[in-house]
């Protein structure tokens, strides 16, 4: 069953690289890693590739096949046709380390930017009662496995490097959105998801959305709500009149 | 292009996209539409003729509500709110900008024209053409962030787009009856509501919002049943759109006596 690939995988680092052509053996029921693993074993023995599980679960194998950011344990040979050349490059928007590994450090200073979950004062981490319709909603978003596929495709760094600065780009802009909507979350998230978050910048064209191996609704269900919450807090002149008279929420 | 290839530690990949599927489709596919109804809603606007049948109460949804002095007689079923100004001046242009307000900063026509007109991004991982790139943080983008207000304004135009589906179940010798017409402004108007309702503005008001659902009980209730509506956002979208032209086409074709509608019951 199996069949002789045609495949273009990007080699090199920070300095310099290209695209390199190899014929490969494929097997039924493989996917792109194991592509991958193969040339390892026999051709380019020092061909870099980050990868934990196989599983589509540790997010570590991201990557950008024929151009399209995937995960490459969760990309099937299958999908492609026999004739088909195939081309593996690393992700494009972080610095890369070597052939397909990149650095995504940019990732974790996002990350590290966001205030963790604050409890209200007063409140003791024994005492956190929820109710579970409160929490449902963020717990979509407790499905991301941290391959930042998303971070990779927005448009907003992908294309703009200079944005990289101000904008913390989908992944923690939905973790700004899941503490925002967390019910026991004191802090005030929403005035920040626009100004240090640089929520603003997305221009909800759903790459992040597309892209997203765990097909979390990354747009519409946290995106798009902080949008409205900023535009409550920020742009709605009638909010503006009617919180002077009544409290939040 | 932009910094792509260049930015320093990136791989260095010269080309704009490695994409081998055909990703132009999508955005192509969307600027045709959005130019079509585009033109045709021009062409209409300034028409100003071929808008109201008398004799069965169809009157087409660009021209209503029609509020104008101008309006043919019996068609402004809401008075007569402006004077002639000329022949510039037709009916539609009174209520073109609420409706083309909200569709302009909907969330999905933003997306899609974003794309398909701006290429910002044209595809997924394909790069955008612009060298500088603010997104919605400044004038004029920023006042997308005043969608809610055209939500609001989008509920009495529905109401009047129904109240003109009830009428249209008006026979020739005045009674009751049922016309070809009078179905394709049925679906037009279910059509129409489903996708005003199915707004994320819409969504928020409803119990978006909120982050304590269990307190309320009915808020949630509608937060859920708006959802349903907005997961397919896009595609009423595109079914009102559509809708909302054939149903205006419809009516000016009978208006106008190139067809004579199919009567179903008087
Ligand atoms: S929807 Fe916003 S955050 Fe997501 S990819 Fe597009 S611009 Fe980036
Ligand atoms: S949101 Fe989806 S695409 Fe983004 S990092 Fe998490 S799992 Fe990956
Ligand atoms: S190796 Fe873990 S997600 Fe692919
Ligand atoms: S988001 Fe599309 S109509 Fe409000």
């Amino acid at each position: 069953m199996g069949y002789k690939a045609s495949f273009k995988v990007w080699r090199g680092d920070d300095k310099d690289g290209g695209l390199h052509d190899f014929l490969v053996e494929v097997n039924e029921g493989e996917v792109v890693l194991d592509i991958i693993h193969r040339l390892q074993a026999t051709q380019a023995p020092d061909l870099a590739v980050r990868w934990n599980c196989k599983a589509g679960k540790c997010g570590s194998c991201s990557a950008e096949i024929n151009g399209r950011p995937r995960l490459l344990c969760m990309t099937r040979m299958s999908t492609f046709t026999e004739d088909e050349t195939i081309t593996v490059t690393p992700m494009r928007t972080f610095p890369v380390i070597k052939d397909l590994v990149t650095d995504v450090s940019f990732n974790y200073q996002k990350a590290r930017e966001i205030p963790s979950f604050a409890p209200p004062p007063g409140v003791q981490p024994g005492d956190y009662r929820m109710q579970q319709v409160d929490v449902e909603r963020s717990q979509e978003f407790r499905k991301c496995i941290e391959c930042f596929l998303c971070q990779n495709t927005c448009h907003v760094v992908r294309d703009h490097e200079e944005n990289k600065q101000n904008f913390a780009g989908p992944r923690f802009l939905m973790r700004v959105a899941e503490l925002e909507m967390h019910p026991l979350d004191a802090e005030d998230r929403v005035s920040a998801a626009q100004e240090a978050h640089g929520l603003g910048m997305c221009n909800i064209t759903k790459c992040c959305t597309e892209v997203c191996p765990e097909h979390i609704k990354i747009t519409d269900n946290a995106l798009i709500p902080l949008k409205e919450r900023v535009a409550d807090r920020k742009y709605d002149p009638l909010f503006a009149v009617a919180s002077l008279f009544r409290r939040k929420r | 292009m932009t910094v792509t290839p260049g930015a320093p530690g990136r791989a260095r990949i010269e080309a704009r996209t490695l994409r081998t599927d055909r990703w132009w489709l999508a955005p192509l596919v969307t600027f045709t539409g959005l130019m079509i109804f585009i033109i045709y809603g021009t062409v209409r606007a300034f028409q100003n003729a071929n808008y109201w049948v008398p004799q069965y109460h169809y009157l087409a949804p660009f021209y209503s509500p029609c509020l104008s002095a101008v309006c043919e007689p019996g068609s402004s079923h809401f008075g007569q709110w402006f004077p002639d100004l000329g022949p510039l001046v037709t009916p539609p242009l009174f209520v073109l900008p609420f409706v083309l307000g909200f569709r302009l900063t909907c969330y999905y026509y933003r997306k899609a024209y974003y794309r398909a007109f701006w290429l910002s991004p044209p595809a997924c991982a394909v790069a955008e053409p612009h060298a500088k790139y603010s997104g919605e943080t400044r004038f004029p983008l920023i006042m997308q962030n005043i969608h809610r207000y055209f939500f609001y304004a989008a509920i009495p135009v529905a109401l009047v787009l129904t109240w003109d589906t009830v009428i249209a179940f008006h026979g020739k010798d005045g009674g009751f009856g049922i016309g070809l017409g009078t179905l394709i402004m049925v679906v037009n108007v279910s059509l129409i509501w489903a996708y005003t309702v199915s707004c994320h503005s819409c969504r928020h008001i409803m119990g978006g919002k909120l982050t304590h659902f269990s307190k309320h009980p009915v808020r949630y209730w509608l937060w859920q049943q708006v959802s349903k509506f907005n997961g397919k956002h896009m595609q009423l979208a595109w079914a009102s759109l559509i809708s909302v032209g054939l149903t205006d086409l419809y009516v000016s074709l009978v208006a106008g006596g190139a067809i004579s509608d199919l009567r179903i019951f008087n």
